[in-house]
């Protein structure tokens, strides 16, 4: 993320840029080839994509003024490295009477936070629970 | 139908007619703006307002901030650009419904403006607009310029045979997405192998989505089978939104989740879908349409799938909802949102409300103009039916080629087609028995590549798929194993489409807006985008996609007429021999009828266009001719092959005055000697459906003429078939062959026929 920002210029960032495409373990895309599909060499880690794909992206959508797609990609790439388990358990709990009250949102935010870095995630619960308090979004439904 | 025994009920029976049309199975609704029943111009829809202090929005739409429901409070904080909305509310909305339709606006200065409209605003500059200004103003605002088309394969059995045979040919069609989902939920990660696998078939790059409960759909994604998701509905009233179990902050989670795995994602809202849950607020179906959208924009999705969709019948039965969702498409892409633009859940029984309903967005364009075009039969598609289905396919090729309009389809030929979905059935099931999935047996195979649907088939049925999706899932296969499997088989194309596809994830290209994949590049709003000022500009169909369009299934040429016609020839040879006799003379029997031929009759052109050969319709003619107390006299007029001059060319030569006109093509008229060219006797002007009995008794009745006594005309019924449709190609050929052997000057020649076998 050194320099000036990619552009639509830069984009398909896979055609224009391909050297700086890789996956979550580091390999490029002429790395990922079918013979190393086929000898084992590949995991889906390495279909994965990194934190910096998404800030780039986040970058050219930026440029073409979609700020709301950029936000998207920002909070995604803080999202690459939480546990699937943890992205369905807090997606569960922004869920109308997941939550019993705001605390929850707030410790799951420490919790990306302390653990992951998310500070935009973070701050997000926090927006959800101040609203949620104000709507009575806590009360649990049967 | 001719029922006369109520000939005293006081009822027009025309009624019964319009009650059996299918277009009276459809319900239509008051409008009832208190019930929430208004497409435009609810009775709470607010008036637009904004008010912002220290760069937050305190007021929006006659709302205080203290008063925001959460999708208010969400609209304000993540949609509303404090920047630019002082500037866009302060504009009239006339104005900016004018800006929609002028050319010479571009896009992007539209699309900066509604960063700053709330709801009511957007609402009431689209409401501005009619049905055409609508249609105009999303083809110009639409982002991506190439257009494109998404296609539902499902089977009523979840058979993962079909869904992969289904799916190869739908990739084959051009679709640039395809969607699955489940009879039995469960099921869900067999459909996602068997269309993942079907979907590498012929060409690399088609999007794939399987539509089941939020995490497991996450979870197929993960493990690679799907590259995009379009089920995070949002909806554009509170109580409508917790009841269906979300609200915009757990659906923005969800958009950043896909993101976050490389997966494409857009949301789903749509007219009525409040209406259907209750929750209306007896405010219109585009206000809370407008809603739904600010909310998508908001949350960072880079599209929505709108129009309607599972509201679509609901907004049809009511006033202007056709209307409506042309009108909140328009919103979706005037936000900058890639826009799937309904065109799925079939809002009528009427084939022509269906048909009517898709050419805005066909001659238009649209980033996805179906979001679920069913490719397979009606009875297969587990959505339900959408607008168009395997059984109207070929309507909507041949749409494309009427109006040169790229609707994203292109005609598979027959043979192709097959080899195609027996390529996918075979990678299907080298791949289940190599990773001991299941068996497919060579019978199951045959059975499912011919099948037009899943009621044709002998192959699995939803239990063993529900075993068959059990074990893919709890062995934790992934894309990397279909991969290998796909290698060992020998499947390399769609090894390395497979590949391809999965790979694109790392760049995260296609996740920008309107994205899609065409020969092997990513194109969206970016790289791709909408650019149109008028005439020249924008999307416009190329010389090569224009063959391609027109190259629809059974196009008849000249050549094909005249190889038919020389297949007849032999035969008619055995029964009729025309034997010229030199030039034709006035007779002098009083009895005489004269048979005009054309140029071209027997010689060129052996049947009518309903199926007789000529022989026999000169044959039926002469017994008519004779049973009436008359006799025939043939002559070939060679300067003419009009039906109206045949016959009274025909009838100058006649001593009686009476002459028939006969075209190869079987037109025919009775013509008298002294009358204006085009004021014939009699007329059999509709050839396809004329029989050899009608003929006779045409034939009968010009000997009466002949005679000087007046018969009753023979009339041949049409039961209002589109003969034109049905006939004038071929019509127009043969009749330019018949044209191009007339001579001006040439006289007419005796012909002495001679029936060669008993014809009669």
């Amino acid at each position: 993320m050194i320099g000036k920002p990619l552009d639509a210029a830069d984009y398909p960032v896979a055609e224009t840029r391909p050297e700086t495409v890789k996956g979550a373990r580091g390999r490029s895309l002429d790395d990922l080839t079918l013979d190393a599909v086929v000898n084992g060499d590949v995991t889906m880690e390495d279909m994965r994509i990194t934190p910096e794909a998404l800030l780039v992206q986040a970058q050219i959508a930026q440029s073409v003024d979609r700020t709301s797609l950029a936000e998207n990609f920002e909070r995604a790439a803080e999202m690459t490295s939480i546990s699937q388990e943890d992205v369905i358990k807090i997606y569960e709990l922004l869920r109308p009477g997941r939550a019993a009250s705001g605390d929850e949102l707030l410790t799951a935010a420490k919790y990306l936070e302390e653990n992951y870095d998310a500070k935009r995630l973070a701050s997000f619960l926090r927006e959800a629970a101040e609203v949620y308090e104000r709507r009575g979004l806590f009360q649990v439904r049967f | 139908m001719t029922d006369r025994s109520n000939a005293d009920a006081n009822r027009w029976r025309r009624l019964d007619d319009w009650d059996a049309r299918p277009l009276r199975q459809d319900l239509f609704a008051a409008e009832d703006p208190e019930s929430g029943f208004s497409a435009f111009g609810g009775k709470n829809d607010p008036k637009p307002s904004i008010e912002i202090s220290n760069g937050s929005v305190t007021s929006m739409d006659g709302v205080p901030v203290d008063q925001f429901d959460m999708i208010d409070a969400f609209i304000a904080a993540h949609h509303i650009d404090v920047d630019v909305a002082p500037e866009a509310m302060a504009m009239p909305s006339d104005q900016l419904a004018r800006m929609l339709v002028d050319m010479n606006v571009p896009r992007t200065s539209l699309t900066r403006l509604s960063k700053g409209m709330t709801p009511a605003k957007l609402t009431e500059v689209v409401a501005q607009l009619n049905a055409m200004e609508l249609g105009f103003a999303y083809s110009k605002m639409r982002a991506r310029q190439t257009p494109g088309n998404q296609a539902h394969v499902t089977n009523a059995k979840d058979d993962p045979v079909q869904m992969a045979a289904d799916a190869a040919f739908a990739v084959a069609l051009g679709f640039d997405e395809i969607e699955t989902t489940m009879r039995v939920a469960r099921n869900s990660w067999s459909n996602a192998l068997a269309c993942c696998i079907g979907s590498t078939v012929g060409r690399p790059g088609t999007l794939f989505q399987c539509s089941s409960e939020e995490a497991e759909e996450l979870e197929i994604g993960m493990a690679g089978f799907t590259s995009y998701a379009e089920t995070v509905s949002v909806y554009g009233t509170e109580s409508a939104f917790i009841d269906g179990d979300d609200t915009p902050w757990s659906k923005t989670w969800l958009a950043a989740a896909y993101a976050s795995r490389g997966v494409k994602m857009r949301c789903t809202s749509g007219a009525a879908a409040e209406l259907l849950m209750g929750f209306h607020e007896a405010k219109s179906l585009l206000y809370l349409e407008a809603r739904c959208l600010c909310i998508q924009r908001g949350m960072g999705s880079q599209g929505t799938q709108n129009g309607g969709i599972d509201g679509a019948p609901l907004a049809s039965s009511i006033p202007g909802g056709v209307r409506e969702m042309l009108a909140e498409n328009l919103v979706a892409v005037w936000l900058d949102l890639e826009c799937a633009s309904g065109n799925d859940a079939r809002h009528s029984e009427s084939d022509m409300r269906v048909g009517a309903k898709i050419v805005p967005y066909l001659i238009g364009g649209s980033d996805l103009i179906c979001s679920g075009f069913g490719s397979i039969l009606k009875y297969d598609n587990s959505f339900n039916p959408s607008s168009f289905n395997g059984e109207e396919l070929e309507e909507f090729l041949v749409l494309q080629r009427d109006f040169e309009a790229d609707g994203g389809l292109t005609s598979v030929d027959d043979a192709r087609g097959l080899a195609l979905r027996r390529r996918a059935i075979d990678a299907l099931s080298f791949v289940m028995a190599d990773l001991d999935i299941a068996t497919v047996t060579d019978a199951m195979k045959a059975s499912v590549a011919v099948a037009s649907g899943s009621e044709d088939t002998d192959s699995f049925e939803p239990r063993d798929v529900t075993v068959i999706s059990e074990t893919i899932r709890d062995r934790g296969i992934t894309i990397l194993d279909l991969i290998r499997s796909l290698h060992k088989g020998g499947f390399l194309e769609e090894a390395e489409n497979l590949l391809y596809l999965v790979k694109l994830r790392l760049s995260g290209d296609y996740l920008q807006t309107s994205a899609i994949v065409r020969d092997g590049k990513v194109i969206s709003a970016i790289n791709d985008p909408n650019t149109y000022q008028g005439p020249g500009t924008g999307y416009r169909v190329s010389e090569a996609r224009r063959k391609e369009l027109a190259a629809i299934r059974n196009v008849l040429t000249r050549e094909e007429v005249l190889r038919f016609e020389s297949i007849m020839q032999p035969l008619e040879a055995k029964r009729i021999a025309y034997n010229d006799m030199g030039p034709a003379e006035r007779g002098t029997d009083e009895r005489e009828v004269v048979v005009g031929i054309s140029p071209g009759f027997g010689i060129k052109m052996f049947k009518t266009l309903a199926g007789h050969p000529l022989s026999a319709v000169l044959g039926v003619l002469k017994r008519g001719i004779e049973t009436g107390g008359g006799t025939m006299r043939v002559v070939r007029l060679m300067h003419t092959a009009d039906t109206s001059f045949l016959g009274l060319s025909a009838a100058r030569l006649s001593g009686s005055g009476i002459g028939i006109g006969l075209q190869s093509k079987g037109t025919s008229v009775i013509h008298q000697r002294d009358r204006l060219p085009h004021s014939n006797l009699e007329l059999f002007s509709n050839s396809p459906i004329t029989s050899l009995d009608h003929y006779e008794a045409f034939g009968f009745n010009a000997a009466k003429y002949a005679k000087g006594v007046l018969p009753n005309p023979v009339i041949v019924k049409s039961h209002g078939e589109a003969l034109g449709a049905r006939f004038h190609a071929r019509v127009a050929l043969i009749y330019a062959i018949e044209t191009a052997m007339t001579e001006s000057n040439a006289s007419p020649i005796d012909v002495g026929i001679e029936f060669l076998e008993d014809l009669l």
